[in-house]
């Protein structure tokens, strides 16, 4: 007569990977960009509840030497004052013939406080430098020193309200973006001003670009105008081009 | 003879062994494809953390468009030192389709990661690992592994045995290709992207930076490949027809 096991190898397999399953549960939770029936979009949408529900989601990417700093191509719009590109905005262009001066970043949606903050206000907030890797889609890294003002501590300024999920970025060469309250709050990401120890540089984004340490390059949006707060993912119809890029 | 029937019976490739041989292998197309179309947008390879078009460069694959491309505006340095990192933009359009080869790359690479993990948990507590692919002490010497190569260079295949009775060259490439080569493509695949090293920065040492991994990705997609055309070559000179019937069916 065979023992009988009470625990067999195919039961605790299945018991392991439907435990496996329960922890996904809790990214399931979070509201998800939708995925327009598209297997890819399916593809990005498990890869962003996989990295929330196995990554800790407050671990900082790595620092680097002030000597570390290197070169960095400046790609996508690299000038929105630039009349002969798609990119073009007359506001933009007559913002950085006064040097910035009357900029100013429209903070909106879902905040007990709405209002806009200039280069001036922003700078008078406590500023937070730190130098990274940014690692771009097409395939190469740069280092550089960015400094600016934490995104949480704007947020907690103007008051965010308790449904909102999303924080939405608008920005003068036309692209509107937007990251979970995760990656918001995280401690690098930050609304930068400054590039390498001196202003930011209009082809990386002048006057203030955005910086999200834990995505891809993409993600960290360039020439801000407006900020955002929803509740709801703000659909902008599949772009072709995946909405989470921690990978 | 029953005993004899069982042997026979027991010695067929398994269902989970099949069904994540096919899975993976479905999935390593889809790795390769779109892992050459990602190649075609930044032919250029560096080592360490950090590589762009305005730092030097290991060596440069002449794939695409994009291949030494030129369109760069002059460049802007970011401090007074002449010999300090500096700033450009580009003057044209590269071929870029990294939108879909991106997602698709990552959306392959679950059912590569997944059912890999699946196999190589089962082939560890099931001892197929070890009855099967690991070879025996008693089997091994560098002398029977010479033969073997020689035997395989003349062509000289023993023919299929529909389930996994090895040989040693075949058992030793069997288990570079699990316990090494895949191991290390996924890690470094991982060591590119920046919420996984933000998590875990060993990999960033591991693999001696963000490019290095890159470059280390390259170099074991291609070793992969290679294995891949010779697995080929030896399940047509083995018997195809049997093989297939063998690693799909089961039978």
């Amino acid at each position: 007569m065979k023992n009988k096991k009470i625990i067999t190898r195919r039961k605790a397999i299945i018991a392991g990977l439907t435990s496996m399953g329960g922890l996904f549960l809790a990214g399931c939770a979070k509201p998800l960009p939708p995925n327009y029936g598209n297997i890819l979009r399916m593809g990005d949408n498990l890869t962003y509840v996989a990295h929330r529900a196995l990554l800790p989601g407050q671990s900082l990417a790595k620092e680097y030497n002030y000597r570390d700093i290197s070169s960095f191509p400046a790609v996508g719009t690299i000038n929105p004052a630039d009349s002969s590109k798609p990119s073009f905005s007359e506001a933009y262009a007559r913002f950085q013939k006064n040097a910035f001066a009357d900029w100013a970043l429209s903070i909106e949606g879902s905040v007990a406080r709405p209002g806009s903050l200039s280069l001036a206000d922003l700078q008078k907030f406590p500023s937070h430098t730190h130098i990274t890797r940014h690692t771009c889609e097409e395939g190469w890294t740069a280092i550089a020193q960015w400094t600016g003002v934490p995104l949480s501590t704007i947020l907690q300024h103007v008051g965010i309200l308790p449904g909102a999920r999303f924080i939405n970025f608008y920005a003068y060469d036309g692209y509107m973006d937007s990251i979970d309250l995760l990656d918001a709050f995280h401690p690098q990401t930050i609304l930068a001003y400054g590039m390498n120890g001196r202003d930011l540089p209009i082809p990386h984004g002048a006057p203030v670009r955005l910086r999200v340490e834990n995505q891809i390059g993409y993600k960290s949006m360039k020439y801000l105008q407006r900020i955002v707060i929803t509740d709801e993912f703000v659909d902008m119809g599949d772009i072709g081009w995946a909405w989470y890029t921690g990978i | 003879m029953i005993q004899q029937t069982v042997n026979a019976e027991s010695l067929r490739h398994k269902r989970w062994v099949r069904a994540s041989h096919g899975i993976i292998t479905l999935s390593f197309f889809a790795l390769v494809f779109t892992g050459v179309e990602m190649i075609m947008v930044h032919p250029r390879f560096y080592w360490g953390e950090v590589g762009n078009d305005l730092t030097p460069v290991l060596f440069e694959l002449p794939v695409s468009r994009n291949y030494q491309h030129g369109g760069w505006e002059k460049s802007i340095p970011f401090s007074e030192a002449t010999d300090g990192p500096v700033s450009a933009a580009r003057t044209y359009d590269i071929f870029n389709q990294n939108g879909w080869g991106r997602s698709l790359h990552f959306l392959a690479g679950w059912f590569l990661l997944v059912p890999g993990l699946i196999y190589f948990i089962t082939g560890i507590f099931t001892g197929h690992f070890r009855k099967h692919l690991w070879p025996q002490a008693k089997e091994f010497s560098f002398r029977l592994f010479w033969n073997d190569i020689i035997n395989h260079l003349r062509l000289q295949i023993p023919p299929a045995t529909n389930g996994p009775q090895y040989g040693l060259l075949q058992k030793c490439s069997y288990v570079m290709v699990i316990f090494f080569l895949m191991p290390v493509i996924v890690m470094t695949g991982m060591t590119m992207s920046p919420a996984i090293t933000a998590a875990h920065p060993f990999l960033l040492k591991l693999f001696f930076g963000a490019q290095s991994a890159r470059t280390i990705h390259l170099f074991t997609s291609i070793v992969l490949a290679l294995f891949l055309i010779v697995h080929v070559i030896m399940v047509i000179k083995s018997g195809f027809k049997k093989q297939i019937r063998a690693m799909t069916i089961g039978k």
